[in-house]
């Protein structure tokens, strides 16, 4: 035990403030959380909040920790997002833009990461386009890692801040019914979105062109996956909806021939005023952003009254602040 | 902590406890020449069921409802590196502002004096206070900043090895103070 910290009995073994404990010295991956663990990093992300309000919004609590944003793929808020969640608790932050850095020179990843070890780094927050990029540099450095999107893997702390930003609109989500729009296939947020909102017990439907959205949720037989429904038809899977959470289709979807033109998705996909019209009144739109406004969402509604994206981002900052507080516990505990 | 084998000594029981927290309440108003322009704010966990003892204390001979606040510094810690995972954080509430007023913060035990020095940070974060007073219910020693009580209910030797443990009726349904030996 710890003997030169004062009241260790108040602080850490009042079990009654202590639902949860965090076991984490890594955040990868949103399919093995449970409820208990989603709902401790939510009430530590209300006390960020309130720190965020605050006419001067700095804390100590990580002084002395040195965050690296190493990023092999572009992104603004979700950078940006740790940058200020990590500059907030008083961490040093070291921005990485991979297209400027000695990884245009030939530099392996696991090369890379071991050089931002040796320089300081305790937590890398990491993107990478190559699903399980993460789990690879965490076998070959002692560092704690953030996965902040790894190829079409998991975008876990986005499902996190999602489930934040559903808890403030409407309360529990547990069965609530909740679509997830748009192209299921490319999209770690959806993967992980799935894990996160099934844990926390909603009823989730994919809907999007069959080319979108992989086989396996479609039949329910696969006993590892999520169990989730599957409509082709978005105009029926909207019906009732109290969350309707639309992706972003990229361009390229349609050079490779999964969807016929953009036009044509957007007559069948794009959530319009009358399409939200259908789903249970008071229902809220999410969306990841970047947004491609007239292509899967109709501007209108990414402004509208329904709209949470801006609140998305928002609460994105207090999530990823109360994941950096949780995770720099966890690896004093493992230095000791 | 472990009970087992571990001698106790009770240092304050329950009355011991009510006549110390109904002097301290005096001594603060007298040190403040009313309670007029005071605020008691609690330290987590502990220190808010006193603030608001206090405040009953107070309001039933002054006849002035004092404002009570909480004030959790998780986030303020200097000794986080020794603590073996990040502290549960739990919201802070000060009701009014705190500028211009007599700031009181309470604790139950004062010890290294590191968590006073935390609160200190935050309040300042909240405004800036007239002054600031600390009371607390046991003065264990062993400080390793220079910090002191304004009010103390009772001044305990220990050795460093010692727990010192309160109860509240509030926390954890009864009043107690006790002294845990170490192994």
């Amino acid at each position: 035990m710890v003997s030169q910290q004062e009241r260790p009995e108040t602080i850490l073994e009042e079990p009654a403030l202590a639902p949860a404990s965090w076991r984490r010295r890594h955040d990868l991956d949103r399919d093995d959380c449970t409820i208990d663990v989603i709902e401790l990093v939510m009430t530590t992300a209300d006390r960020m909040r309130e720190v965020l309000g605050r006419e001067v919004p700095r804390v100590p609590a990580l002084r002395g920790t040195t965050v690296v944003n190493l990023f092999y793929e572009n992104s603004t808020r979700t950078r940006t997002s740790f940058e200020l969640a990590a500059r907030t608790l008083g961490a040093d932050i070291i921005n990485i833009a991979t297209a400027s850095s000695s990884v245009t020179k030939g530099e392996t990843l696991i090369d890379t990461v071991r050089t931002v070890q040796a320089l300081g780094a305790q937590i890398i927050v990491m993107r990478h386009p190559s699903s399980g990029a993460p789990y690879l540099a965490m076998r070959h450095s002692n560092v704690s890692y953030i996965n902040a999107g790894d190829g079409r893997h998991a975008h876990p702390t986005q499902a996190l801040l999602d489930l934040y930003t559903l808890r403030d609109a409407v309360g529990s989500v547990r069965g609530r019914k909740v679509v997830i729009a748009g192209d299921i296939t490319h999209s770690r947020v959806a993967r992980s979105n799935i894990w996160g909102l099934t844990a926390a017990g909603a009823e989730v439907t994919l809907s999007g062109p069959p080319t979108l959205i992989p086989r396996e949720y479609a039949c329910a037989s696969e006993g590892r996956l999520p169990p989730v429904k599957v409509d082709y038809d978005f105009d029926r899977a909207i019906e009732g909806a109290d969350v309707v959470m639309m992706l972003r289709l990229q361009g390229e979807r349609q050079q490779a021939g999964l969807i016929p033109s953009l036009r044509e998705y957007a007559q069948l996909y794009q959530l319009t005023e009358e399409r939200l019209a259908r789903a249970a009144r008071g229902a809220v739109v999410m969306h990841p952003g970047p947004v491609n406004q007239g292509v899967e969402i109709a501007p209108e509604v990414a402004h509208g009254s329904h709209s949470l994206i801006e609140a998305q981002v928002t609460n994105g900052v207090a999530i990823r602040m109360a994941l950096l507080y949780l995770i720099a516990g966890h690896r004093r505990e493992g230095a000791r | 902590m472990s009970d087992n084998g571990a001698r106790e000594r009770v240092l304050l029981n329950r009355d011991e406890i009510r006549r110390a927290i109904t002097r301290i309440a005096h001594e603060i108003v007298e040190a403040n020449r009313g309670a007029d322009a005071i605020i008691l704010v609690g330290m987590r966990t502990r220190g808010f069921p006193l603030a608001e003892r206090l405040s009953r204390a107070i309001e039933a001979f002054e006849g002035t409802k004092v404002p009570t606040g909480v004030l959790d510094v998780g986030l303020y810690r200097d000794d986080l590196t020794y603590l073996s995972v990040s502290p549960t954080l739990q919201p802070s509430e000060i009701p009014t502002d705190i500028e211009g007023r007599s700031v009181v913060l309470v604790d139950d035990v004062l010890f290294t004096g590191r968590t006073i020095r935390a609160a200190l940070d935050a309040l300042i974060d909240y405004g800036r206070p007239q002054r600031v007073q600390l009371a607390v219910l046991v003065d264990r020693g062993h400080r390793e900043l220079p910090i002191r009580a304004d009010f103390v209910g009772k001044n305990i030797p220990t050795a460093r090895s010692e727990d010192v443990r309160v109860c509240l009726e509030e926390i954890d349904g009864r009043d107690e103070v006790v002294l845990v030996q170490g192994e």
